[in-house]
């Protein structure tokens, strides 16, 4: 029944955001439009729609939150320089290319300007603005924070009882991270990490569907995002390692010593690839998602380009029929991913913290057959 | 803010934020959840635990019970038998014990019959005895006046008291 229940709501939400596809295309028209005239990106001129433009602008960060053409929600802009102090203002004073108070937007970065209106490249400005990214990271950490408050005020209600509610929808992914990733991956010392891999399973989910939906940000397609969880998870790695972890880095077992030379280097690029190899599949998976819908739907306004009104409208059907397919497969996509960081993650930590009892110490391994086999 | 550079500014908010969340969640979320499932689970499974325990002694009960069943059979078989014997052992020895009384009373009855007689025919001999005197002072009295009928009444007499 459960299963029935979250399958009826992945359909409805599938059903949304395939819904909502359409609006999105009008929304990223105009928004293409815009940033070909104020960005200067664009390379299409005369009205032209620039598909790669709007893309780009989709999938990147900015300062300000644009849900449709003309809707942009300002965020606040905090700077920081060494001359200057902490400065905090609302995004919309650097709105189409405005100078304010000796600072200028350009291609979404914001540089110092000198009086004469170009672009200072030698002062040094740290920018901790809440940019559309980050402002969708707080809002993902509020949902997280809202929905599993309420799913430990339930367990704390249901004391002793069956889950009711958000409980009972959200437990048995709780158990599956907990049975299906922690407890075969880590083995018994899964305790002490399963808090991490939760959050971590839950924040990509909860940010890979925010990012489905139209307008929203693409935070875990942001390569810093992915960074983050990528270096925590190699520093909690890093440093659970026991010394059969290290022993292994050192010296691998079963290798004969004329290969040690190769071996070695190898082991410690891989201890450095794993959490690279995190941070690069979740970043190219879901801005790969994006790009491919925005690109699909981008094809009707190429089609306008190049044939007209009546082009576009021909081809609208079969490109929304892919459409939501892919959107389809994108929400599959969200946890997918979600799993694989987590699962991946739990491999490499129960790789660092297992025992050492496995066959391969050669020839003076002591033990039981059972073991041996 | 390009694709493959990291930017300063999400670095930090990321950092910030996802700690924070990992450590508010892990304070107020995953340890109350983890805890209640774990004992969900511990219960569940003493209850399980439980059951299979009960159904055992349960097992074990009913085997018990058939035994005491068996036993008390036994028992109640064995007392039947006793009880039976009891009375079979009585009633031959009452039947027994009848027959002993009763040829006691047919001896005693016959003895007292035999005595009876005895006491009779003393009687009668003792009656003989009178009559005869009576008759034969009556004779010797008619003798003395009659010697015909004297001899007649003799006969007469004898014939008349036979005797046995």
């Amino acid at each position: 029944m459960m299963r029935s229940a979250i399958n009826r709501i992945l359909l409805a939400t599938a059903l949304i955001l395939s819904s909502l596809v359409g609006a999105q295309a009008q929304e990223h028209a105009h928004e293409g439009e815009a940033h070909a005239n104020h960005e200067g990106e664009a390379k299409a001129t005369n009205g032209k729609f620039d598909v790669g433009g709007m893309i780009m602008h989709h999938i990147k960060d900015d300062h300000g939150w644009e849900f449709a053409h003309g809707v942009t929600l300002p965020l606040p802009v905090i700077l920081y320089s060494k001359d200057r102090g902490l400065e905090v203002f609302s995004s919309s004073n650097l709105a189409h290319e405005a100078t304010y108070n000796g600072y200028k937007n350009v291609h979404g970065k914001i540089h110092r300007v000198n009086e004469a209106g170009e672009v200072d490249h030698e002062a040094k400005v740290y920018n901790f603005s809440i940019t559309k990214n980050v402002a969708s990271l707080l809002l993902s950490a509020v949902i997280l924070l809202l929905v599993f408050s309420a799913v430990s005020r339930g367990y704390a209600k249901n004391k002793g009882k069956a889950p009711s509610g958000i409980q009972s929808l959200l437990e048995p992914i709780i158990l599956f991270v907990r049975d299906e990733i922690a407890k075969p991956s880590i083995g018994p010392k899964y305790t002490k990490y399963l808090p991490y891999l939760l959050t971590l399973f839950f924040f990509i989910l909860v940010n890979n569907l925010l990012g489905l939906l139209p307008g929203a940000a693409n935070l875990t397609g942001n390569i810093t995002v992915t960074l983050v969880l990528a270096v925590i998870t190699f520093l909690i790695v890093t440093f659970s390692g026991n010394k059969h972890y290290w022993l292994h880095i050192l010296k691998p077992t079963g290798v004969p010593v004329a290969l040690l030379p190769i071996m070695i280097p190898v082991e410690i690029v891989g201890v450095f690839m794993k959490p690279l190899s995190l941070m690069i599949r979740l970043f190219a998976n879901i801005t790969a998602g994006h790009i491919i819908i925005l690109s699909l739907l981008g094809l009707i306004f190429m089609a306008n380009n190049m044939g007209g009104m009546g082009t576009s409208v021909a081809i609208s059907p079969v490109v929304l029929f892919f459409t939501l397919f892919l959107n389809l497969i994108e929400l599959l996509v969200a946890f997918l991913q979600a799993f694989i960081f987590t699962l991946l993650t739990a491999m490499y930590i129960g790789s660092a913290v297992e025992d050492h009892h496995d066959a391969d110490h050669g020839i003076g391994y002591e033990g039981t057959p059972s073991e041996l086999g | 803010m390009d694709l493959l550079t990291p930017d300063l500014g999400l670095l930090f908010w990321q950092v910030v934020v996802f700690l924070g969340l990992f450590l508010i969640l892990r304070a107020f979320a995953w340890k109350p959840i983890t805890e209640s499932l774990n004992e969900r689970e511990n219960n569940i499974q003493s209850a399980l635990d439980l059951a299979e325990k009960t159904r055992l002694e349960m097992t074990a009960l009913k085997a018990d019970n058939e035994k005491l069943l068996a036993q008390a059979r036994s028992e109640r078989e064995a007392i039947l038998r006793g009880a039976k014997e009891t009375a079979d052992k009585m009633m031959a020895e009452t039947r027994e014990k009848a027959s002993a009384e009763g040829q006691r009373i047919l001896e005693q009855a016959r003895e007292s019959m035999q005595n009876e007689r005895l006491a009779l025919v003393a009687q009668m001999k003792k009656e003989v005895v009178t009559l005869s005197l009576d008759i034969a002072e009556k004779v010797l009295r008619k003798e003395l006046s009659d010697k015909a009928s004297q001899e007649k009444l003799v006969t007469d007499l004898v014939s008349n008291s036979r005797l046995n």
